[in-house]
């Protein structure tokens, strides 16, 4: 937070901030205040649009759909951080026909949209004979994507440490596997696991796109229940338990990366490296 | 090829709306974003919260979930109608402003104390000093992660596919339609945003040796 930007408040600036802040709070609070409303008034808060809620089969679907969103995130996850693993060590490798191949390949995925990749598998894969189920489908565009964000991001680690590290180990007569797995690894993941966490936030968001290959996730529940006419059609109320779901899934995620990050502040052994702004990793897709 | 030169009529236009797409919401998200940016730095706490509120809640919601939002709930609260490319740009925009908004700020952590420490001294306010000293300097400093997220921007527009809009990502369900071949339509489209991804990524190189601030 910078507060270079401004003085510290003398009487005259903290009576204009007030005054502002009061303007501030009346704007937002007319804005939400006209929404709801609108909820109201369209009938969104009545408890007919809620009381699916209350359902069990209702609930049991809702936890279903929600672990087929934690299994395809899951799988996604592993996957891809295998093949950032494999990709990165290949763009890192001495052998340039390697090096250009994993560029090629990581370059590629990175460039084509997740959704267009996840129906490449699913619409695409039956003009070649092949059927994909739409779980397939998804962990495969998760993968493939995510892995090459990964890729990227477990290079831009190791290319960040300092020089000596891999002189120093050479100098001790380690090969280059060892330099490798010994010293460069273990130092480039502890420092780039806030990031490489933040990346998994975007592959949990990006299940979500499963819903438009037929894969029965969260997102893809609610739209069903939603259109439910025997309770009155709730897509507003289950729009907003989703997101809520969501919201939370992610903000647990992100604070287990905070809570690395604290901690290896602390820890004295972490050596201190400047991170590269890997941004688009943390913008991803959905 | 065939499927391409039997189907253009489709890939135009699709892809031009594609483009349209990706323009109108870029500049909207730049514009929006970087007004999400200022109320994060503001001095006045209720606006600091507002931002935050704003930026939390918005990055750790799927894009898909705020298109389902807007396109299948949002008409039954009976505001103002939208049609479904608006609706698309409102969401692209909606979304991708959170991701600007946390660019531009940590443009704002570069710029050096003494700059705005002299606009001060001047006696500038808040709002010029991040208007016309700060921000300037900030948004050139962050021109590869803005064009990154530009970048991300212009592959999520796939996702209006789902939704209405008669976008690149929509030319394969056309295709299924006219019996055509959907691997090879796809990969064509594949081919079209690796080409649109590419100029990006130009325009990207040439802004950051022609805006680079010289420090």
């Amino acid at each position: 937070m910078s507060n270079v930007l401004f003085d510290v408040p003398g009487p005259k600036a903290r009576a204009r901030h007030r005054a502002m802040a009061v303007l501030g709070i009346l704007v937002v609070a007319a804005i939400l205040a006209y929404i709801v409303y609108r909820f109201i008034d369209s009938g969104q808060f009545t408890a007919r649009k809620w009381e699916w809620l209350q359902y069990t089969q209702v609930q049991t679907d809702l936890a279903n759909a929600l672990l087929a969103t934690l299994e395809a995130f899951a799988l996604g996850a592993v996957l891809a951080l295998i093949f950032g693993a494999i990709f990165a060590a290949g763009r890192l490798s001495d052998h340039a026909w390697l090096r250009g191949i994993s560029t090629f390949i990581v370059e590629f995925f990175r460039a084509i949209p997740l959704l267009i990749l996840m129906f490449l598998f699913y619409y695409g894969g039956p003009a070649v004979g092949i059927s994909l189920p739409p779980l397939t489908a998804v962990v495969l565009g998760l993968t493939l994507y995510n892995g090459s964000v990964l890729a990227e991001v477990f290079r831009a680690g190791i290319q960040a440490l300092p020089k000596g590290q891999s002189e120093a180990a050479y100098a001790l007569g380690m090969r280059k596997t060892q330099v490798m797995t010994l010293v460069l690894i273990p130092q480039a993941i502890r420092s780039m696991l806030p990031t490489i966490i933040s990346q998994l936030v975007v592959l949990l968001k990006d299940t979500a796109l499963g819903f438009l290959v037929t894969y029965p996730e969260l997102l893809y529940y609610a739209r069903y229940i939603g259109s439910q006419g025997d309770f009155g059609r709730p897509i507003v109320p289950s729009t907003i338990v989703i997101a809520a779901i969501y919201i939370a899934l992610c903000l647990l995620l992100t604070a287990l990366a905070n809570f690395i990050e604290k901690r290896q502040r602390r820890n004295k052994k972490h050596l201190e490296i400047q991170r590269p702004p890997m941004t688009e990793d943390v913008v991803g897709v959905a | 090829m065939d499927v391409l030169l039997d189907n253009l009529d489709l890939y135009g236009p699709f892809f031009w709306t594609t483009i349209k797409l990706f323009l109108i919401s870029a500049v909207a998200s730049l514009i929006f974003g970087t007004f999400l940016a200022g109320l994060r730095v503001s001095p006045v706490p209720v606006f600091r919260a507002v931002g935050t509120a704003y930026v939390t809640l918005l990055r750790n919601t799927p894009l898909t979930l705020v298109f389902v939002f807007l396109v299948f709930a949002y008409p039954l609260l009976e505001i103002l109608e939208l049609s479904y490319f608006v609706a698309a740009v409102v969401a692209l925009t909606l979304y991708t402003s959170a991701f600007i908004c946390e660019v531009v700020r940590s443009g704002i952590n570069t710029v050096p104390v003494g700059q705005a420490e002299a606009a001060r001294a001047l006696g500038l306010g808040f709002g010029q000093i991040l208007g016309q000293i700060v921000l300037p300097q900030a948004i050139r400093s962050v021109v590869p992660p803005l064009m990154s997220m530009l970048i991300a921007l212009l592959k999520n527009t796939t996702i209006a596919a789902g939704f209405s809009v008669a976008e690149a990502g929509a030319i394969r369900q056309y295709l299924s339609e006219r019996g055509d071949n959907q691997l090879i339509g796809l990969l064509w489209v594949a081919l079209g945003f690796i080409i649109l991804v590419a100029v990006l990524s130009l325009i990207q190189r040439s802004l950051e040796k022609r805006w680079s601030v010289a420090r």
